[in-house]
């Protein structure tokens, strides 16, 4: 991976200003950047921002198209969708944040210890992730909310534990590529202890390569909440989410197309605008590109 | 290349091994009583008792274990509760329509991203390149489910050009088949298009960049035969076995595009066993694609290994 030979120097201050300035001039990543701090904005404010409540039905406005009043039209209750769509922001924000912060609780201290500790414990680890990885994604995260039981929560859950895999090996990959440095040696020779060695003068040193993942990684959380949800087994009715839109838009896809339309543009727009991220921030942190 | 295969194989022991253990300990994740859950809505203490029974329930952990894996490498997956059929049969049922989508969907994937990844390196820095790479982000991006419920507005809806959902057996009407076929199999392929069109561009950027084309260049060989004779056949190995890795994950894919699109495949029986609570089933679901998961890993390496020469030793 490109990634691995940025690793050896512990970014300090004035790298970060260098990685600024070289993200700064991707076009594509800073627009993608600029999206997703409107959409956190959206699920910070969304009482402010939605003129009406997201729960709230009139059965007086039922599947209205978009107008003046309600500006993404209204769903088979009568609900606003501009307001579901701003509230769902949360859901799907939240999803992502808290599973990728499972992935990369489980994932980082375990791949941190196969790499740097090696032998059987390297072993055992790796083999387990080879079995985790072994079952499809969204297989493995539907049969895990299934069995844990649907709710958002446990969706989080059953995304963040089937993610941690990809994180273990990743850590690990790049563990030990810095592990064969010689400011790590020099750190053990003069006398650190184990846990110090790799918390202090590896990890720091696999934290760009692990950003970078992480924000593809969210694009892919925040997919699979929407799928989750969409099947049932995330958000349940009548909390909006982008899936669960998606879910009960298909029934009036013939009379009602705009129900369907935005919820996906929306799951569309968030996960473009990670990928752009975090491939532009993976450009940026590469050294053939500079 | 048999000591390879051997090896290979051996590795993969402990992997399924290890699987196994993951996928029986599902059910234990289940809250209370395991024998309440998978009986359903069902409480009848005589059906709760033959479950418990019939799923060792009352005995310690590894026991129950043993006994399971044991049924399992016999070809016995348990039975469904719902549907009273055993899981295998209702498995193999399925399996071909998946992999009849699936096979389409790859098709698909590998025509659009090959196609488009060649295109785009030889036209490097072009509007061209520039068009393919958004495609292919874009491809990636889009949620499929999203994509499907927008094609079947378009093309089932407004235009009535194709069947919004439903199957129809290849055995029955080979034409109606692939029709009722073709949207799901451009949902379903879109994302790996996107993957296979970067993969191809990379390695075309690089076998374009590298000595054997600047010779084949310098012999005054045409253009057209450098790209196709010299720098295709290197970089496209690498992609096709990246097409065989991919085509497991298409069978986690196929579970939204069945849903939406109504087909009864593989995808549409692991919903139907989780909105049933169907524990078996959901249980049988994941170990079979993984079993395929893994097998499609081995034929990828195997194909890795059989295409360089070098490797082969």
């Amino acid at each position: 991976m490109a990634i691995a030979s940025t690793a050896p120097a512990v970014p300090h201050e004035g790298q970060f200003a260098r990685f600024w300035k070289r993200l700064r001039r991707r076009k594509a990543a800073l627009a993608g950047l600029v999206f997703i701090v409107i959409v956190i904005l959206a699920a910070i404010f969304a009482p402010v921002i939605a003129q009406f409540d997201p729960l709230s039905q009139d059965y007086t406005a039922i599947r209205q198209p978009p107008t003046a009043l309600h500006w993404f039209g209204t769903d088979e209750l009568g609900r606003d969708i501009f307001a579901r769509i701003v509230f769902g922001a949360r859901a799907s924000m939240l999803a992502g944040v808290i599973s990728l912060s499972i992935a990369l609780a489980i994932g980082v201290p375990f791949g941190l210890a196969a790499g740097y500790l090696g032998g059987w414990i390297d072993l055992s680890i790796s083999r387990v992730v080879d079995a985790m990885l072994a079952i499809p994604f969204l297989i493995l995260a539907i049969a895990l909310a299934a069995f844990l039981g649907p709710s958002l929560t446990n969706s989080m859950i059953a995304i963040g534990v089937t993610a941690a895999p990809l994180f273990v090996r990743l850590t690990r990959g790049q563990v030990l590529s810095v592990k064969a440095e010689d400011y790590v040696a020099a750190a053990r020779s003069l006398g650190n202890p184990h846990w110090r060695v790799a918390f202090r003068h590896i990890l720091p040193n696999v934290l760009p390569a692990l950003i970078v993942q992480a924000t593809l990684a969210l694009a892919a959380a925040i997919t699979s909440e929407a799928s989750l949800s969409f099947l049932g087994l995330g958000q349940q009715p009548p909390a909006p989410s982008w899936g669960s839109m998606l879910n009960t838009a298909q029934r009036s896809l013939s009379n009602a197309p705009w129900i369907a339309v935005w919820p996906g543009m929306m799951i569309f727009l968030t996960v473009l605008s990670f990928n752009l991220l975090g491939d532009g921030m993976r450009d940026a942190l590469d050294p053939r590109s500079r | 290349m048999t000591r390879l295969i051997a090896r290979r194989l051996i590795e993969l022991i402990p992997t399924l091994l290890i699987l196994s253990v993951i996928i029986f300990l599902l059910q234990r994740l289940l809250p209370g009583d395991p024998a309440i859950a998978l009986a359903g809505d069902d409480n009848d203490p005589e059906l709760l008792e033959q479950i418990r029974k019939q799923y060792n329930l009352d005995q310690p952990l590894p026991i129950q274990y043993l006994s399971w894996i044991g049924g399992v490498l016999h070809g016995d997956l348990g039975n469904s509760m719902r549907l009273g059929r055993p899981v295998l049969d209702l498995i193999l049922d399925r399996l071909p329509v998946t992999l009849q989508l699936a096979v389409m969907a790859m098709l698909f994937a590998l025509v659009v991203g090959l196609t488009a990844g060649i295109i785009s390196a030889i036209k490097q820095g072009t509007i061209w390149d520039y068009l393919a790479n958004i495609v292919a982000l874009a491809g990636i991006s889009l949620p499929n489910f999203w994509m499907g419920i927008m094609m079947i507005l378009f093309f089932s809806v407004m235009l009535g050009w194709l069947p919004a959902s439903g199957y129809v057996s290849p055995a029955e009407d080979l034409q109606r088949s692939l029709l009722s076929l073709l949207m799901p199999a451009i949902v379903l392929g879109s994302g790996i298009a996107g993957v296979i069109m970067r993969h191809t561009r990379s390695a075309m950027l690089q076998a374009l960049e590298s000595d054997y084309v600047r010779t084949a260049r310098a012999k005054g060989l045409f253009e057209s035969r450098v790209v196709i004779r010299h720098a295709m056949r290197n970089a496209l190995t690498p992609v096709i076995t990246l097409g065989a890795l991919e085509f497991g994950g298409l069978l986690g894919g196929a579970v939204l595009t069945e849903q939406i699109f109504n087909i009864p495949g593989f995808g549409k029986l692991i919903v139907d066993a989780v909105y049933n609570r169907d524990y078996a089933v959901v249980q049988g679901v994941v170990l079979v694609t993984a079993i395929v998961y893994v097998g499609m890993s081995l034929l990828a390496d195997i194909g890795y290994v059989l295409a360089n020469p070098r490797l082969r030793e």
